[in-house]
Protein backbone atom coordinates (compact mmCIF):
# COMPACT_ATOMS: atom_id res chain seq x y z
CA UNK A 1 0.00 0.00 0.00
CA UNK A 2 1.30 3.35 -1.01
CA UNK A 3 0.45 6.33 1.08
CA UNK A 4 2.68 9.49 -0.03
CA UNK A 5 6.04 9.25 -0.03
CA UNK A 6 5.88 6.00 1.73
CA UNK A 7 5.61 2.67 0.98
CA UNK A 8 3.87 0.06 3.47
CA UNK A 9 3.95 -3.42 3.52
CA UNK A 10 1.09 -5.79 3.63
CA UNK A 11 3.32 -8.53 4.06
CA UNK A 12 6.31 -7.13 5.89
CA UNK A 13 9.55 -8.78 4.10
CA UNK A 14 12.22 -10.18 6.71
CA UNK A 15 15.85 -9.22 7.14
CA UNK A 16 16.66 -12.91 8.01
CA UNK A 17 20.89 -12.10 8.15
CA UNK A 18 22.84 -9.60 8.01
CA UNK A 19 26.86 -8.91 8.66
CA UNK A 20 29.18 -6.40 8.59
CA UNK A 21 32.92 -6.10 8.12
CA UNK A 22 35.36 -3.10 9.25
CA UNK A 23 38.66 -1.74 8.74
CA UNK A 24 41.18 -0.72 11.67
CA UNK A 25 39.78 2.12 12.79
CA UNK A 26 36.32 0.63 13.25
CA UNK A 27 38.00 -2.06 15.34
CA UNK A 28 39.41 0.33 17.92
CA UNK A 29 35.82 1.91 17.99
CA UNK A 30 32.86 1.66 20.21
CA UNK A 31 31.05 -0.86 17.89
CA UNK A 32 33.74 -2.98 17.27
CA UNK A 33 32.31 -6.55 18.82
CA UNK A 34 29.06 -5.81 16.98
CA UNK A 35 30.88 -6.42 13.72
CA UNK A 36 31.72 -9.91 12.20
CA UNK A 37 34.71 -9.53 10.33
CA UNK A 38 37.17 -6.52 10.97
CA UNK A 39 41.04 -6.17 9.45
CA UNK A 40 43.97 -4.36 11.51
CA UNK A 41 45.24 -3.37 8.25
CA UNK A 42 43.09 -1.18 5.78
CA UNK A 43 45.04 -2.39 2.16
CA UNK A 44 43.69 -6.29 3.54
CA UNK A 45 46.42 -7.71 0.96
CA UNK A 46 45.68 -5.70 -2.23
CA UNK A 47 47.67 -3.55 -3.82
CA UNK A 48 45.43 -0.73 -4.23
CA UNK A 49 43.00 1.04 -2.34
CA UNK A 50 40.17 0.57 -4.76
CA UNK A 51 40.55 -3.12 -4.87
CA UNK A 52 40.94 -3.34 -0.82
CA UNK A 53 37.60 -1.71 -0.48
CA UNK A 54 36.16 -3.99 -3.79
CA UNK A 55 37.66 -7.29 -1.45
CA UNK A 56 36.23 -5.98 1.99
CA UNK A 57 32.37 -5.99 0.01
CA UNK A 58 33.54 -9.53 -0.84
CA UNK A 59 34.15 -10.73 2.53
CA UNK A 60 30.92 -8.47 3.51
CA UNK A 61 28.73 -10.73 0.94
CA UNK A 62 30.86 -13.91 1.68
CA UNK A 63 30.53 -13.98 5.19
CA UNK A 64 26.98 -13.03 5.38
CA UNK A 65 25.92 -15.77 2.91
CA UNK A 66 28.05 -18.35 5.20
CA UNK A 67 25.92 -16.99 8.43
CA UNK A 68 22.65 -17.70 6.41
CA UNK A 69 23.96 -21.15 5.05
CA UNK A 70 23.09 -19.88 1.59
CA UNK A 71 25.55 -20.27 -1.63
CA UNK A 72 25.44 -17.53 -4.47
CA UNK A 73 23.56 -19.38 -6.78
CA UNK A 74 20.51 -19.04 -3.94
CA UNK A 75 20.71 -15.44 -4.07
CA UNK A 76 18.27 -13.99 -6.81
CA UNK A 77 19.60 -10.18 -6.70
CA UNK A 78 22.64 -8.54 -5.32
CA UNK A 79 21.44 -4.31 -5.06
CA UNK A 80 24.80 -2.39 -4.10
CA UNK A 81 27.05 0.38 -4.38
CA UNK A 82 29.92 2.58 -2.80
CA UNK A 83 31.46 5.71 -3.23
CA UNK A 84 34.03 5.38 -5.81
CA UNK A 85 33.47 6.56 -8.84
CA UNK A 86 31.23 4.89 -11.24
CA UNK A 87 30.57 2.05 -8.32
CA UNK A 88 33.74 0.37 -9.41
CA UNK A 89 34.21 -1.80 -5.58
CA UNK A 90 30.91 -3.05 -6.18
CA UNK A 91 31.43 -3.93 -9.70
CA UNK A 92 34.17 -5.48 -9.74
CA UNK A 93 33.65 -7.63 -6.35
CA UNK A 94 29.91 -8.37 -8.30
CA UNK A 95 32.56 -9.35 -11.60
CA UNK A 96 34.02 -12.46 -9.49
CA UNK A 97 30.42 -13.62 -8.32
CA UNK A 98 27.88 -15.00 -10.59
CA UNK A 99 24.62 -13.36 -9.50
CA UNK A 100 22.18 -10.94 -10.84
CA UNK A 101 23.68 -7.36 -9.94
CA UNK A 102 22.04 -3.74 -9.86
CA UNK A 103 24.51 -1.18 -9.06
CA UNK A 104 23.14 1.79 -7.09
CA UNK A 105 24.75 5.38 -6.30
CA UNK A 106 23.28 7.40 -3.58
CA UNK A 107 26.36 7.92 -1.76
CA UNK A 108 25.87 7.33 1.65
CA UNK A 109 22.44 6.95 1.68
CA UNK A 110 23.02 3.50 -0.42
CA UNK A 111 22.14 1.33 2.34
CA UNK A 112 18.78 2.37 2.69
CA UNK A 113 18.05 2.56 -0.96
CA UNK A 114 19.61 -0.69 -1.34
CA UNK A 115 17.38 -2.21 1.68
CA UNK A 116 14.43 -0.10 0.73
CA UNK A 117 14.01 -1.68 -2.66
CA UNK A 118 15.24 -5.15 -1.82
CA UNK A 119 12.00 -4.94 0.28
CA UNK A 120 9.63 -3.96 -2.62
CA UNK A 121 10.89 -6.05 -4.77
CA UNK A 122 10.86 -9.46 -1.89
CA UNK A 123 7.48 -7.88 -0.93
CA UNK A 124 6.35 -8.07 -4.74
CA UNK A 125 7.63 -11.86 -5.20
CA UNK A 126 10.02 -10.59 -7.72
CA UNK A 127 13.29 -12.21 -5.51
CA UNK A 128 13.45 -14.94 -2.81
CA UNK A 129 16.20 -13.74 -1.63
CA UNK A 130 18.09 -10.33 -2.59
CA UNK A 131 21.01 -9.00 -0.93
CA UNK A 132 21.30 -5.42 0.01
CA UNK A 133 24.93 -4.43 0.32
CA UNK A 134 27.21 -1.25 0.32
CA UNK A 135 30.99 -0.57 1.32
CA UNK A 136 33.26 2.39 1.86
CA UNK A 137 36.86 2.85 2.21
CA UNK A 138 39.00 5.87 3.60
CA UNK A 139 41.33 5.45 1.96
CA UNK A 140 39.85 5.14 -1.56
CA UNK A 141 37.25 7.81 -0.51
CA UNK A 142 40.12 10.28 0.60
CA UNK A 143 41.73 10.02 -2.99
CA UNK A 144 38.94 10.54 -4.68
CA UNK A 145 36.81 13.52 -3.06
CA UNK A 146 39.83 15.21 -0.97
CA UNK A 147 43.16 15.00 -1.09
CA UNK A 148 46.12 11.87 -1.44
CA UNK A 149 46.75 10.57 2.06
CA UNK A 150 50.02 11.60 2.62
CA UNK A 151 48.96 15.23 2.01
CA UNK A 152 49.83 17.09 5.03
CA UNK A 153 46.49 19.03 5.65
CA UNK A 154 44.70 19.71 8.82
CA UNK A 155 40.83 18.70 8.85
CA UNK A 156 37.88 21.03 9.68
CA UNK A 157 36.13 20.56 12.91
CA UNK A 158 33.72 19.58 10.64
CA UNK A 159 34.66 17.07 8.51
CA UNK A 160 33.83 13.92 8.77
CA UNK A 161 36.03 10.47 8.71
CA UNK A 162 34.96 8.05 5.75
CA UNK A 163 34.26 4.25 7.55
CA UNK A 164 36.08 1.63 6.04
CA UNK A 165 33.31 -0.57 6.34
CA UNK A 166 30.61 -2.49 4.61
CA UNK A 167 27.15 -3.72 5.52
CA UNK A 168 25.17 -6.61 3.82
CA UNK A 169 21.44 -7.32 4.27
CA UNK A 170 19.69 -10.80 3.11
CA UNK A 171 16.10 -10.13 2.28
CA UNK A 172 12.89 -12.33 1.80
CA UNK A 173 9.59 -12.04 1.34
CA UNK A 174 9.20 -14.47 4.49
CA UNK A 175 11.00 -16.44 7.31
CA UNK A 176 12.86 -15.43 10.62
CA UNK A 177 14.14 -12.07 11.32
CA UNK A 178 13.41 -8.13 11.73
CA UNK A 179 10.71 -6.90 9.29
CA UNK A 180 10.79 -4.23 6.98
CA UNK A 181 7.19 -2.89 7.71
CA UNK A 182 7.76 0.70 5.67
CA UNK A 183 9.93 2.61 3.27
CA UNK A 184 9.94 6.47 2.12
CA UNK A 185 12.39 6.91 -0.49
CA UNK A 186 13.27 10.49 0.12
CA UNK A 187 13.35 13.65 -2.37
CA UNK A 188 16.84 15.48 -3.22
CA UNK A 189 16.98 18.92 -1.21
CA UNK A 190 20.14 21.28 -1.91
CA UNK A 191 20.10 24.30 0.59
CA UNK A 192 22.53 25.80 -0.87
CA UNK A 193 25.59 24.52 1.42
CA UNK A 194 29.02 24.80 -0.42
CA UNK A 195 31.66 23.32 2.02
CA UNK A 196 32.47 20.10 0.52
CA UNK A 197 33.61 19.58 4.82
CA UNK A 198 30.53 19.93 5.99
CA UNK A 199 28.95 17.03 5.03
CA UNK A 200 26.28 16.82 7.81
CA UNK A 201 25.26 20.11 7.02
CA UNK A 202 24.60 19.32 3.49
CA UNK A 203 22.50 16.52 4.06
CA UNK A 204 20.01 17.45 6.95
CA UNK A 205 17.31 19.43 5.18
CA UNK A 206 16.68 16.27 3.06
CA UNK A 207 16.60 13.79 6.55
CA UNK A 208 13.83 16.01 7.99
CA UNK A 209 12.11 15.99 5.16
CA UNK A 210 11.71 12.08 4.77
CA UNK A 211 10.98 11.82 8.52
CA UNK A 212 8.14 14.68 7.82
CA UNK A 213 6.58 12.87 4.90
CA UNK A 214 7.19 9.58 6.74
CA UNK A 215 4.97 10.81 9.86
CA UNK A 216 2.46 12.30 7.67
CA UNK A 217 1.98 9.28 5.60
CA UNK A 218 2.48 6.94 8.91
CA UNK A 219 0.57 9.19 11.17
CA UNK A 220 3.40 8.57 13.54
CA UNK A 221 5.93 10.35 15.33
CA UNK A 222 9.30 9.69 16.38
CA UNK A 223 8.81 9.20 20.03
CA UNK A 224 6.89 5.65 18.78
CA UNK A 225 9.91 4.22 18.28
CA UNK A 226 12.99 3.25 19.99
CA UNK A 227 15.06 5.24 18.01
CA UNK A 228 15.44 7.46 15.22
CA UNK A 229 19.02 5.99 13.47
CA UNK A 230 20.01 8.79 10.67
CA UNK A 231 22.87 7.85 8.55
CA UNK A 232 25.76 10.02 9.20
CA UNK A 233 24.44 13.43 9.92
CA UNK A 234 27.61 14.05 12.55
CA UNK A 235 27.75 16.09 15.06
CA UNK A 236 27.00 19.26 12.77
CA UNK A 237 24.00 17.46 10.98
CA UNK A 238 22.37 16.07 13.65
CA UNK A 239 22.42 19.52 15.62
CA UNK A 240 20.61 20.56 12.51
CA UNK A 241 18.36 18.42 12.20
CA UNK A 242 16.55 18.96 15.88
CA UNK A 243 16.86 22.31 14.48
CA UNK A 244 15.17 21.98 11.56
CA UNK A 245 12.32 19.19 13.02
CA UNK A 246 11.92 21.48 15.93
CA UNK A 247 10.70 24.70 13.63
CA UNK A 248 8.60 22.35 11.61
CA UNK A 249 6.82 21.08 15.52
CA UNK A 250 8.03 17.95 15.09
CA UNK A 251 10.41 16.60 18.25
CA UNK A 252 12.74 14.19 17.77
CA UNK A 253 13.61 13.01 21.20
CA UNK A 254 15.54 9.34 20.51
CA UNK A 255 18.00 10.31 17.47
CA UNK A 256 20.97 8.30 16.93
CA UNK A 257 23.34 8.79 14.15
CA UNK A 258 25.42 6.37 12.86
CA UNK A 259 28.47 8.54 12.53
CA UNK A 260 28.50 8.96 15.92
CA UNK A 261 27.71 5.90 16.90
CA UNK A 262 30.28 4.37 14.90
CA UNK A 263 33.43 6.33 16.55
CA UNK A 264 35.11 8.08 19.58
CA UNK A 265 34.55 11.23 18.45
CA UNK A 266 36.94 12.31 20.77
CA UNK A 267 39.55 9.27 21.42
CA UNK A 268 39.73 8.64 17.47
CA UNK A 269 40.01 11.96 16.27
CA UNK A 270 37.00 11.84 13.35
CA UNK A 271 36.15 15.20 14.32
CA UNK A 272 32.55 15.15 13.32
CA UNK A 273 31.58 11.71 13.31
CA UNK A 274 32.10 9.07 10.74
CA UNK A 275 30.79 8.84 7.63
CA UNK A 276 30.52 7.07 4.44
CA UNK A 277 28.16 4.75 2.26
CA UNK A 278 30.13 1.73 4.85
CA UNK A 279 29.03 3.74 8.14
CA UNK A 280 25.35 3.64 8.10
CA UNK A 281 25.65 0.07 6.15
CA UNK A 282 27.99 -1.42 9.26
CA UNK A 283 26.02 0.41 12.17
CA UNK A 284 22.90 -1.03 10.48
CA UNK A 285 24.04 -5.07 10.17
CA UNK A 286 26.53 -4.40 13.49
CA UNK A 287 23.69 -2.71 15.96
CA UNK A 288 20.27 -2.12 14.54
CA UNK A 289 19.58 -5.49 13.73
CA UNK A 290 21.07 -8.04 16.10
CA UNK A 291 19.06 -5.44 18.36
CA UNK A 292 16.13 -5.88 16.96
CA UNK A 293 16.66 -9.60 16.51
CA UNK A 294 17.77 -10.02 20.66
CA UNK A 295 14.64 -7.83 21.38
CA UNK A 296 16.81 -4.88 23.00
CA UNK A 297 14.63 -2.61 20.54
CA UNK A 298 11.21 -2.89 19.05
CA UNK A 299 10.84 -0.51 16.73
CA UNK A 300 13.32 1.98 15.09
CA UNK A 301 13.40 4.81 12.04
CA UNK A 302 16.66 3.74 9.94
CA UNK A 303 17.56 6.61 7.52
CA UNK A 304 20.69 6.47 5.52
CA UNK A 305 21.24 10.12 4.33
CA UNK A 306 23.50 10.83 1.26
CA UNK A 307 25.56 13.92 -0.43
CA UNK A 308 24.89 13.71 -3.97
CA UNK A 309 28.34 16.37 -5.03
CA UNK A 310 31.20 15.63 -7.15
CA UNK A 311 34.56 16.77 -6.72
CA UNK A 312 33.57 18.63 -10.32
CA UNK A 313 30.66 20.49 -9.28
CA UNK A 314 31.84 21.22 -5.92
CA UNK A 315 34.83 23.03 -7.83
CA UNK A 316 32.42 24.68 -9.60
CA UNK A 317 30.77 26.32 -6.92
CA UNK A 318 27.88 24.10 -7.26
CA UNK A 319 25.50 23.56 -3.69
CA UNK A 320 25.75 20.32 -2.32
CA UNK A 321 22.42 17.99 -2.93
CA UNK A 322 21.11 16.03 -0.29
CA UNK A 323 19.00 12.58 0.33
CA UNK A 324 17.89 10.28 2.90
CA UNK A 325 15.81 7.17 2.42
CA UNK A 326 14.10 6.02 5.49
CA UNK A 327 13.10 1.90 6.37
CA UNK A 328 10.82 1.63 9.27
CA UNK A 329 12.01 -1.79 10.93
CA UNK A 330 10.31 -3.77 13.77
CA UNK A 331 11.22 -7.14 15.94
CA UNK A 332 10.10 -10.04 14.02
CA UNK A 333 6.59 -10.43 16.09
CA UNK A 334 6.12 -7.08 17.06
CA UNK A 335 2.34 -6.47 16.49
CA UNK A 336 1.63 -2.70 15.33
CA UNK B 1 8.97 22.40 4.58
CA UNK B 2 9.47 25.77 5.85
CA UNK B 3 12.99 26.38 6.16
CA UNK B 4 14.48 29.16 3.33
CA UNK B 5 18.13 28.68 2.30
CA UNK B 6 18.58 31.86 4.00
CA UNK B 7 17.78 30.91 7.08
CA UNK B 8 19.75 27.43 7.17
CA UNK B 9 22.75 29.34 6.23
CA UNK B 10 22.27 31.11 9.64
CA UNK B 11 21.34 27.86 11.44
CA UNK B 12 24.56 26.02 9.70
CA UNK B 13 26.77 28.94 11.04
CA UNK B 14 25.24 28.81 14.47
CA UNK B 15 25.86 24.88 14.18
CA UNK B 16 29.30 24.22 12.56
CA UNK B 17 31.93 24.66 15.45
CA UNK B 18 34.97 26.68 14.94
CA UNK B 19 38.05 25.99 14.49
CA UNK B 20 40.62 26.27 18.22
CA UNK B 21 42.23 29.00 16.84
CA UNK B 22 44.67 29.73 19.93
CA UNK B 23 45.43 26.19 19.92
CA UNK B 24 46.06 26.11 16.44
CA UNK B 25 48.10 28.79 15.94
CA UNK B 26 50.63 27.74 18.95
CA UNK B 27 50.75 24.44 17.06
CA UNK B 28 51.74 26.16 13.92
CA UNK B 29 53.65 28.61 15.53
CA UNK B 30 56.09 25.78 17.34
CA UNK B 31 56.36 23.01 14.84
CA UNK B 32 56.60 25.86 11.90
CA UNK B 33 59.20 27.49 13.87
CA UNK B 34 60.71 24.61 14.65
CA UNK B 35 60.99 23.45 11.03
CA UNK B 36 63.02 26.86 9.99
CA UNK B 37 64.67 26.67 13.42
CA UNK B 38 66.31 23.09 12.24
CA UNK B 39 66.41 25.03 8.68
CA UNK B 40 69.23 27.41 10.30
CA UNK B 41 70.92 24.55 12.38
CA UNK B 42 71.20 23.25 9.10
CA UNK B 43 72.47 26.37 7.17
CA UNK B 44 75.24 26.93 9.87
CA UNK B 45 76.38 23.06 10.08
CA UNK B 46 76.80 23.88 5.93
CA UNK B 47 78.59 27.59 7.23
CA UNK B 48 80.52 25.19 9.28
CA UNK B 49 81.62 22.55 7.02
CA UNK B 50 83.02 25.07 4.62
CA UNK B 51 80.11 25.51 2.35
CA UNK B 52 80.00 29.27 0.44
CA UNK B 53 76.89 31.08 1.81
CA UNK B 54 74.72 30.72 -1.40
CA UNK B 55 75.87 26.97 -1.87
CA UNK B 56 75.11 26.45 1.97
CA UNK B 57 71.40 28.02 1.75
CA UNK B 58 70.90 25.95 -1.08
CA UNK B 59 71.61 22.67 0.88
CA UNK B 60 69.75 23.47 3.41
CA UNK B 61 66.24 23.85 0.99
CA UNK B 62 67.86 20.43 -0.34
CA UNK B 63 68.34 18.72 2.48
CA UNK B 64 64.63 19.64 3.97
CA UNK B 65 63.29 18.66 0.92
CA UNK B 66 64.43 15.39 1.23
CA UNK B 67 64.00 14.92 4.74
CA UNK B 68 59.92 15.86 4.20
CA UNK B 69 60.16 13.80 1.45
CA UNK B 70 61.60 10.48 3.57
CA UNK B 71 58.72 11.88 5.91
CA UNK B 72 56.09 11.80 4.01
CA UNK B 73 56.77 8.54 2.59
CA UNK B 74 56.99 7.15 5.89
CA UNK B 75 53.65 8.50 7.22
CA UNK B 76 55.40 11.12 9.48
CA UNK B 77 54.57 14.08 7.65
CA UNK B 78 51.04 13.51 7.56
CA UNK B 79 50.68 12.88 11.19
CA UNK B 80 52.51 15.93 12.35
CA UNK B 81 50.11 18.10 9.86
CA UNK B 82 47.08 17.12 11.06
CA UNK B 83 48.04 19.14 14.48
CA UNK B 84 50.48 21.44 12.90
CA UNK B 85 48.62 23.00 9.81
CA UNK B 86 49.83 25.89 8.27
CA UNK B 87 53.33 25.08 10.35
CA UNK B 88 53.68 22.59 8.51
CA UNK B 89 52.53 24.00 5.16
CA UNK B 90 54.63 27.06 4.87
CA UNK B 91 58.18 25.82 4.99
CA UNK B 92 59.70 24.52 1.96
CA UNK B 93 58.98 21.02 3.63
CA UNK B 94 55.17 21.41 3.03
CA UNK B 95 56.02 22.07 -1.09
CA UNK B 96 57.73 19.02 -1.25
CA UNK B 97 54.78 16.96 0.66
CA UNK B 98 52.53 18.08 -1.59
CA UNK B 99 54.86 17.10 -4.94
CA UNK B 100 55.59 13.75 -2.78
CA UNK B 101 52.33 12.66 -1.76
CA UNK B 102 50.11 12.28 -4.74
CA UNK B 103 52.93 11.15 -6.65
CA UNK B 104 53.27 8.07 -4.00
CA UNK B 105 49.61 7.96 -4.14
CA UNK B 106 49.32 7.72 -8.18
CA UNK B 107 51.64 5.14 -8.44
CA UNK B 108 49.76 2.38 -9.12
CA UNK B 109 48.18 4.44 -12.35
CA UNK B 110 51.28 4.01 -14.21
CA UNK B 111 54.73 6.17 -14.28
CA UNK B 112 53.48 9.12 -16.78
CA UNK B 113 49.38 9.18 -16.40
CA UNK B 114 49.50 8.24 -12.74
CA UNK B 115 53.10 9.86 -11.38
CA UNK B 116 54.13 11.93 -13.93
CA UNK B 117 50.75 13.91 -14.05
CA UNK B 118 49.54 13.48 -10.59
CA UNK B 119 52.95 14.77 -8.50
CA UNK B 120 51.66 18.38 -9.38
CA UNK B 121 47.78 18.21 -9.04
CA UNK B 122 48.71 20.40 -5.69
CA UNK B 123 51.75 22.08 -6.40
CA UNK B 124 50.87 22.80 -10.06
CA UNK B 125 48.96 25.76 -9.32
CA UNK B 126 51.74 27.09 -6.95
CA UNK B 127 54.08 26.64 -9.09
CA UNK B 128 51.79 27.77 -12.16
CA UNK B 129 51.09 31.19 -10.08
CA UNK B 130 54.66 31.60 -8.66
CA UNK B 131 55.76 31.75 -12.13
CA UNK B 132 53.16 34.60 -13.06
CA UNK B 133 53.80 36.99 -9.91
CA UNK B 134 57.26 36.40 -10.24
CA UNK B 135 57.09 37.04 -14.10
CA UNK B 136 55.01 40.26 -13.59
CA UNK B 137 57.68 41.64 -10.49
CA UNK B 138 60.16 41.42 -12.87
CA UNK B 139 58.71 43.58 -15.43
CA UNK B 140 57.50 45.94 -13.13
CA UNK B 141 61.41 46.10 -11.49
CA UNK B 142 62.93 46.52 -14.90
CA UNK B 143 60.52 49.62 -15.41
CA UNK B 144 61.37 50.90 -11.66
CA UNK B 145 64.97 49.54 -11.68
CA UNK B 146 66.18 53.30 -13.26
CA UNK B 147 64.48 55.62 -10.38
CA UNK B 148 66.22 52.65 -7.60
Amino acid sequence: MRKGDTIFFDAPPAVFCQGAVGGKRESEGPLAAGFDLLFPENSLGEETWEAAESRLQQHCLELTLQKARLTPAQLDLVLGGDLENQCTATAYHMSRVDVPFAGLYGACSTMAEALGLAACLAAGGFVRVAAALTGSHFCAAERQFRTPLGYGAKRAPVAQWTATAAGCCLVAPAGPGPRVRAVTFGRVRDYGVKDAANMGAAMAPAAAETILRYCADAGRAPADFDAVYTGDLGLVGSRLLADILKEEGLALPNHRDCGLELFDLRAQQVQAGGSGAGCSAAVLCARVLPALKAGRMRRVLFLSTGALMSQITCLQGAGIPGVAHLVELTAEEEVL
Amino acid sequence: MKLTIKRYDEMVRRASPPSKLAADCAWAFCVGGGICLLGEALRKAYLAAGFVLSDASTMTSVTLIALSAVATASGWYQKLAAKAGAGTLVPITGFANAVVSPAIEAKCEGYVPGVGAKMFLIAGPVIVYGLLASTAWGALYWFLRPWL
